[in-house]
């Protein structure tokens, strides 16, 4: 089980997960359980890259569509096929086996984000 | 801006964990854990739905027959006592102002059950439409609450609900839009065998203090046959599968019941009628259909149908990922020129084009 206090939150509800020059992108459970059940998730090519706030792809519930919005700059290079096969996976491990995307980036890259009692904070809001 | 309305429910949704969404005016939950769940639960055993916030008006006096003769767009004079009849209640301008359930309850009373959002508008219209006539209408909605169990294990579950006693008719004999009366807790339970998932099921018109009661008493009933509390998540698209419309997307004012595929609830050859002689669509007018997809990315209401160079020619109404049938359906209204599928259509989902095949309706159909 992830320690949700090591990992940087974005204001939309992203979550990163820093391992040297990579990191590991999914969305929150807060964000999960707003959206309902994850039926299909779309996301970009490895090789993409993106800046912050960039929508970087898609995440359907039975009755919404919503974005992705990259938290960091960065390149793809690798994306979770389990989860393109199973999106339900966001729902039920959004935080393990639920995570979307891996990128390279650079360092600093989680600066400005928030930590895990500024977003629960923001959660709450 | 008025407060939102709560169902004599809340509390129980709250203690359920659900999640509440406006409809109509109503927050109402919007799923308690799993839409998916909920949805196949209905499909596979039960569902239950608290559905008060949908209105009820009687329709009482000896001239009540002929009245919604006149009022709705069918003959509901042709009705036997016991039976429910699905209705539209018509502008003078051939429009759709809501679609309704009819009940009759005796010779000269009958029940509707409208929508929640439209229950001004239905009440104003039913008023307005008793000048000179023998009939008494009463908007009732606030005395009443209306739980729906749905799903095959429905009448089992039904049935062994703790409280509801002199039922008038066996169990195994109540058919599908019809209705018996019973009692619960010694007061009158409209046991109506209708509902809004295309399954077989019942909703149940109590009074609104013995709700709460009522409902714990199904859960109770449902605990061992799998029944499960269900959100309008799960009733649309329980009821998208099942191919029925829902009023503001496949119904509006501006819609003639042709268009929607309702041409058959109009009856008119009746004598008068609101709307007669304006309920033929205009030349061209668009008309539903139904669209099937492949993959698992669905066109949403208000995404364009498009030909493959682009043209546009119809607009989805509602569209799901279809959970039973685990591929993408839509109803939309389109050009009457491409309704038979010989054309090559297409939904624009977000600037994608996502091939799609004009199916019958309903995408599903329950094994009997």
């Amino acid at each position: 089980m992830t320690d949700l206090n090591t990992l940087s939150y974005s204001e939309e509800h992203e979550w990163v997960a820093v391992d040297g020059d990579s990191a590991t992108i999914g969305i929150t459970d807060f964000a999960a359980d707003a959206l309902g059940d994850i039926v299909f998730v779309e996301l970009p090519a490895v090789g993409t890259s993106f800046s912050r706030g960039d929508v970087f792809g898609e995440a359907e519930s039975t009755k919404s569509v919503s974005e992705l919005y990259a938290p960091v700059d960065g390149t793809v290079v690798e994306i979770n096929d389990a989860v393109v096969d199973d999106p339900s996976l966001v729902n039920s491990a959004p935080f393990d086996g639920g995570w979307l995307i891996k990128v390279s980036i650079a360092a600093g890259a989680v600066d400005g984000l928030l930590d895990r009692d500024a977003y629960v904070a923001h959660t709450e809001g | 801006m008025t407060d939102a309305r709560y169902t004599p429910l809340r509390e129980r949704h709250e203690a359920l964990g659900a999640s509440f969404t406006d409809f109509g005016g109503w927050q109402m939950p919007v799923r308690y854990t799993s839409d998916l769940a909920e949805h196949h639960a209905v499909r596979q055993t039960a569902g239950i739905f608290d559905i008060s916030h949908m209105a009820e008006f009687t329709i009482i006096g000896s001239g009540a027959a002929a009245y919604l003769d006149y009022a709705l767009a069918g003959r509901l004079s042709a009705l036997a006592v016991g039976k429910a009849k699905y209705s539209l209640l018509l502008a003078e301008d051939g429009g759709i102002i809501d679609d309704v359930i009819v009940y009759r309850l005796g010779d000269d009373d009958f029940l509707i059950i409208s929508n929640a959002g439209n229950r001004d508008a239905v009440r104003e219209a039913l008023l307005a439409r008793t000048a000179g006539r023998e009939v008494v209408v009463e908007d009732v909605s606030d005395s009443y609450a209306l739980i729906a169990v749905q799903g095959p294990n429905a009448e089992a579950i039904v049935a062994a609900i703790d409280g509801i006693d002199d039922i008038s008719i066996p169990w195994a004999e109540q058919k599908y839009y019809a209705w018996a009366s019973a009692t619960y807790n010694g007061k009158p339970l409209l046991l109506a065998r209708t509902g809004y998932t295309g399954e077989d099921g019942f909703e149940l018109l109590v009074a609104a203090d013995d709700a709460a009661a009522l409902w714990d008493a199904a859960l109770a009933a449902g605990a061992d046959r799998g029944l499960v509390p269900a959100g309008l998540a799960a009733r649309d698209t329980l009821r998208l599968e099942a191919g029925m419309p829902l009023y503001g997307h496949e119904l509006n004012r501006q819609t003639k019941p042709a268009q929607s595929g309702l041409g058959r609830v109009v009856v008119e050859d009746k004598d008068d009628f609101v709307g007669k002689g304006a309920v033929t669509p205009a030349a061209g007018a668009r008309v539903l259909i139904g669209l099937a997809a492949e993959g698992r990315r669905a066109g949403r209401a208000e995404y364009a149908v498009v030909t493959e160079d682009g043209a546009v020619i119809g607009e989805i109404t509602s569209g799901a990922l279809s959970p039973t049938l685990g591929h993408p359906i839509a109803m939309a209204f389109v050009d009457p020129a491409v309704a038979d599928g010989s054309v090559p259509l297409f939904l624009d989902v977000r600037g994608t084009k996502i091939p799609a095949t004009v199916t019958a309706l309903p995408f599903y159909r329950r094994k009997k």
